[in-house]
């Protein structure tokens, strides 16, 4: 599935499904020479980066790098491709996400590369916050990287991204979502942010059927993922998915949701997990679907 | 026009990561809250509302009825937010409390553009209301 060839042992034992894709702060300190790694950091706060960030890591920025700019979409092939170039990445390096907020952007960028196929890639557990609670060290000096011949394959929305009419379907046949948003925003209380309307819905609520785990329910006080056997208690035991079930997740625009998404795909092994990135700013909006509110 | 918007139409002006380094510099400038003003824990009082970063706001009186304003930002990536409390603190201390009052939460796009996430742009405003309501306090307590 994922690269096994760059693989933390310090992760090992923690009972994830598919270990690899997460490496300790530990190992990105032992391998900050390493040619064939490229360190990516992408945070919320744009500010964050250019403060200060791990040596040699490229920033990818969600709104600038990731989104495009005219359709409410991911970047298309030949972005990707030119992206990947810019900062130095080609089909054998293996790429290692780290950033802010509990990596939530760090996941989502992981999954927008896994569209694309990239799947040398992995998580740096615990995000900015582990490694500037260990007093690593941070640098604001630009990283020189030599540009890739990086070749983009066409982008694959089928495996790992849902669709509105997906969902809908996905909702008539009771197969499970997660959302993964506030019990405020779960229960229909908040339709939008205070002062911010342009991320609001029409409606408050959540997917008829959709089960609440908000994504902070997967990490710990240090900002690590939680072991194996606790994420199964809070996924299965609590609320009755199975490595079995064809799942989508959902949020507000599809980040913490991404979060979410990886945490099913890779810690617990998941084989059918689809983030739905147009979550409830497109539910809470359309026109002919159903909701539920309360809890 | 305040000091405030004169900054503000200063870095709209800029490109991204100009933009960026200005923040960063203004940042760097960020001092937390004085011990004799207060000290952890803060009160829920003056916790910014929805904010990530766990910023909080202080108003404190001079004699000419004016305000100072404190603060401090818990996380220590809420970049954003002390550039913010800088900006906040360095213009509007002493600044006339009408002024203060009208401050509107858009000045937070113009300084630090609207590719802001959600999140990032309700803790900003929030710092940016708090602000502004006890200016209104005050002004409610001298009239």
């Amino acid at each position: 599935m994922q690269d096994t060839s760059h693989t933390d042992s310090a992760v090992d034992g923690r009972g994830y499904a598919h270990p690899e894709v997460l490496v300790t702060t530990q190992w990105v300190a032992d391998h900050l020479n390493d040619s064939s790694i490229r360190i990516i950091e992408s945070n919320e706060d744009p500010l964050v980066y250019r403060a200060g960030h791990i040596t040699g890591a490229v920033e990818v920025d969600w709104a600038r790098d990731l989104n495009d700019q005219v359709r409410r979409d991911y970047l298309d092939q030949p972005a990707f491709e030119a992206l990947m170039r810019r900062i130095g990445v080609d089909h054998d390096t293996t790429v290692v996400f780290y950033g802010d907020r509990n990596n939530w952007w760090a996941t989502y960028a992981f999954w927008v590369f896994q569209l694309y196929g990239h799947t040398n890639a992995k998580i740096m557990d615990g995000g900015r916050q582990k490694w500037e609670a260990e007093g690593r060290e941070l640098t604001r000096e630009e990283p020189r990287v030599t540009p890739s011949h990086y070749v983009a394959p066409k982008r694959n929305d089928a495996e790992i991204r849902a669709f509105r009419d997906q969902v809908l379907r996905h909702v008539e046949s009771e197969r499970p979502l997660v959302d993964v948003r506030s019990p405020q925003e779960f229960r229909g209380e908040l339709l939008h942010m205070p002062d911010y309307p342009n991320e609001g819905s029409l409606r408050g609520g959540h997917v008829p059927g959709a089960k609440n785990v908000p994504w902070a329910s997967a990490v710990a006080d240090d900002g690590t993922f939680k072991e194996a056997a606790r994420l199964r208690e809070i996924y299965e035991s609590t609320n009755g998915l199975s490595p079995a079930d064809d799942v989508v997740t959902y949020c507000r625009i599809g980040e913490r949701s991404s979060h979410t998404w990886f945490v099913l795909t890779y810690l617990l092994g998941y084989e059918r997990v689809r983030n739905y990135d147009g979550s409830w700013t497109e539910w809470g909006n359309l026109v002919g679907v159903p909701i539920e509110t309360g809890a | 026009m305040s000091g405030l918007d004169d900054v503000a139409d200063t870095l709209e002006l800029l490109d991204r990561n100009d933009r960026i380094d200005f923040l960063i510099d203004i940042a760097d400038r960020f001092h937390e809250v004085p011990g004799e003003i207060a000290t952890r824990p803060f009160g829920d009082e003056h916790k910014v509302p929805a904010c990530e970063s766990e910023a909080y706001v202080w108003a404190t009186g001079r004699t000419d009825g004016t305000l100072d304003f404190h603060f401090a930002v818990e996380n220590p990536q809420g970049i954003s937010a002390k550039a913010m409390a800088v900006l906040l603190g360095e213009h509007l201390s002493g600044a006339p409390l009408e002024e203060v009052e009208a401050l509107d939460g858009e000045i937070v796009y113009k300084i630090f553009g609207r590719e802001l996430s959600m999140g990032k742009t309700m803790g900003l405003m929030g710092m940016v209301s708090m602000v502004a309501s006890s200016a209104k306090k005050a002004q409610t307590r001298i009239a």
